[in-house]
C-alpha cells in the first residue's frame, strides 16, 4: 500500500505473487475473480475521478482526462483490486474460525477476538430468525413493495433488535451459570511450526522486495 | 455426607425490581439422586426459583442451599463453587451453545473452574460420550439439529461434574424420538435431578416424585402418579394432562 502507483511494474509483481498463491492453494482463477467483483460498487467512484477534477488535462481515445485525478482513480482501484484478491484468497483457504485464531495469535484485542467470534455463531441465529419473521409477515399477507411498508419493515427491525437483545442477556445468564468470570478460554490450541511461519512469511517477504526493488531502482 | 440433601430451600420469597413478586415463601427439599419434577403453569415462578439454585438471582428471603452449602450471590468465591454444584441446561439451546465448536463449549464450564489441558480433554470426552454426541466434537452447533444441540446443552453442565442437574422444558420442541433419547440418557445418569415442566407425561416417565410450584408456593408435593392422578388438583394449577391419558 506505501508504494506509489507510478512504480507500476511493482504492481505487476504483487498481481503476480497473488495470482501465484492462489494457484498454489488450488483456487479456481475464475472464481477468484468472480469474488472479487464484490468492489465493484466500490471502486466506481474511484472510475469517475480521472473525469472530474483540476490541474493538467490530456486526452485518451478521445476523452480528455485530469492527471491527478487519473493517477488517484488507478491508484484506487489497483491497490483495492490487491487487497481485494488478497481477502478472497484468505478467505477461501482459510475457515472464519482459523481466521480468529490468527487474530489472537496476533494480539489483536481479546474483547474484539471475542465479539467476532459471538458474531459467528449468533449470525445465523439472528438471520433464521428474521427469516422465520419475514415468513411469518407474508404468512398473513404481507408484501412490501414500497415506502409506505417502511413502517411495518421498521417494526420488524426494532423487535429483531430486542429478541436479539434479550437473547444476549440469556446466553450470559447462561454463561454466568457456567461459572463465566470474565475470561474467555483461549481458542488457540495449535503450536505453530518453523516450516509454516516460512510459508506465511514468504509472500509478504517477497513483495516487500518487489516494493522496495521498484523505489530503490527507480523504475 | 451422604444424608445432606442436594437441594435445600427454606422459605424462599421473592419479588422483582419493578414489585412483581413471583416467590411467597418456597419450601423445598430434594434428596441426593432423587429425581423430581417441578409442575407449574406459566408464570408460577419456576424460572424464577430455578435462577435461585445457583445464584443468579440473589436471595431476598429465606435460604437455598447445595449440599449443604448455603448460596450467597455476595461470597464470589462461594457462588463459583455453588455453580459447579448445580448444573442449568436452559430452555434455548442457542442461549447455552456460543462457542464457535461442540467441543470448547464443553470445555468452557469445567475451563471456568480451572480446568486445563489434558484433564479439560478427558472431562469434555466424558460428558459428550454420556449425551452420545462424542462425534460432534469438532462441529459448529449450528450446524446440528435441535435434538443433538439439546443434547450437547446437557453435555455442557455435565462437563462439569454437577451434584444437580437442573433442566428446564427439557422436553420442548423435541421430535418423539429426540425426547426418548434424552429421556434414556437422564435415566442413564447418576445424578441429583430437577426438572422443570409442564409435559406431565414425560415427568412421569421420569420422575419418581413431582411438585407443584404455583402463584410462588409449594402447593402439592407428592409421588407423581400420585399427583396426576388428582385431577381436581391438576385444573386448578392450570396443569392438563394431554386427552385420552389416565394414570389409573
Amino acid at each position: 500500500m506505501a508504494t506509489p502507483i507510478t512504480r507500476w511494474p511493482a504492481f505487476i509483481a504483487f498481481f503476480s505473487l497473488l495470482i501465484f498463491t492462489a494457484v498454489m492453494s488450488k483456487i479456481p482463477i475464475l472464481l477468484l475473480f468472480k469474488r472479487a467483483l464484490i468492489e465493484v460498487p466500490f471502486v466506481f467512484f474511484a472510475i469517475l475521478m480521472p473525469f472530474f477534477g483540476e490541474g493538467e488535462k490530456f486526452s485518451i481515445f478521445g476523452l480528455s482526462v485530469y492527471r491527478d485525478g487519473l493517477l488517484a482513480g488507478t491508484s484506487i482501484v489497483v491497490k483495492g483490486t490487491l487487497g481485494v484478491l488478497a481477502a478472497v484468497i484468505l478467505s477461501t483457504t482459510t475457515t472464519a474460525r482459523e481466521i480468529l485464531r490468527g487474530l489472537e495469535r496476533l494480539k489483536l484485542p481479546m474483547i474484539m477476538v471475542q465479539i467476532a467470534s459471538f458474531m459467528l455463531r449468533y449470525i445465523n441465529v439472528i438471520s433464521d430468525e428474521m427469516e422465520r419473521m419475514k415468513v411469518a409477515r407474508e404468512s398473513r399477507g404481507f408484501i412490501a413493495t414500497g415506502i409506505k411498508h417502511w413502517k411495518v419493515l421498521a417494526t420488524a427491525a426494532a423487535a429483531l433488535f430486542i429478541r436479539s437483545y434479550e437473547r444476549g442477556e440469556r446466553v450470559h445468564l447462561a454463561m454466568l451459570s457456567r461459572g463465566f468470570d470474565g475470561a474467555l478460554p483461549s481458542l488457540d490450541s495449535h503450536v505453530v511450526t518453523g516450516r509454516e511461519w516460512t510459508t506465511a512469511l514468504s509472500i509478504p517477504f517477497l513483495a516487500l522486495i518487489a516494493s522496495l526493488t521498484a523505489l530503490l531502482i527507480g523504475w | 455426607m451422604s444424608n445432606i440433601p442436594s437441594l435445600q430451600i427454606n422459605e424462599l420469597a421473592f419479588a422483582y425490581p419493578d414489585g412483581n413478586q413471583a416467590l411467597y415463601g418456597v419450601n423445598l427439599t430434594i434428596q441426593k439422586g432423587e429425581r423430581v419434577a417441578l409442575l407449574g403453569p406459566n408464570g408460577a415462578g419456576k424460572t424464577t426459583l430455578v435462577m435461585h439454585m445457583n445464584g443468579i438471582h440473589p436471595t431476598m428471603q429465606g435460604e437455598v442451599r447445595i449440599s449443604g452449602e448455603l448460596v450467597d450471590s455476595k461470597n464470589k468465591e462461594s457462588l463459583k463453587a455453588i455453580r459447579s454444584k448445580v448444573g442449568i441446561v436452559f430452555q434455548d439451546p442457542d442461549d447455552q451453545l456460543f462457542m464457535p465448536t461442540v467441543g470448547e463449549d464443553v470445555a468452557f464450564g469445567p475451563y471456568n473452574m480451572g480446568l486445563r489441558a489434558d484433564e479439560l480433554d478427558k472431562v469434555v470426552k466424558y460428558a459428550l460420550t454420556q449425551v452420545g454426541m462424542l462425534d460432534f466434537i469438532d462441529r459448529p452447533p449450528h450446524h446440528l439439529s435441535f435434538g443433538q444441540r439439546r443434547r450437547v446443552a446437557v453435555a455442557t453442565v455435565l462437563a462439569m461434574k454437577p451434584e444437580i442437574l437442573v433442566l428446564d422444558e427439557p422436553s420442548s420442541n423435541l421430535d418423539p424420538a429426540s425426547r426418548r433419547e434424552l429421556a434414556d440418557i437422564l435415566r442413564s445418569l447418576d445424578i441429583t435431578i430437577v426438572m422443570v415442566t409442564h409435559d406431565l407425561p414425560y415427568a412421569f416417565e421420569l420422575c419418581e416424585r413431582s411438585v407443584i410450584l404455583s402463584g410462588g408456593i409449594i402447593v402439592a408435593d407428592d409421588k407423581t402418579g400420585q399427583i396426576l392422578n388428582d385431577e381436581k388438583l391438576l385444573k386448578s394449577h392450570r396443569l392438563e394432562l394431554p386427552v385420552g391419558f389416565s394414570f389409573k
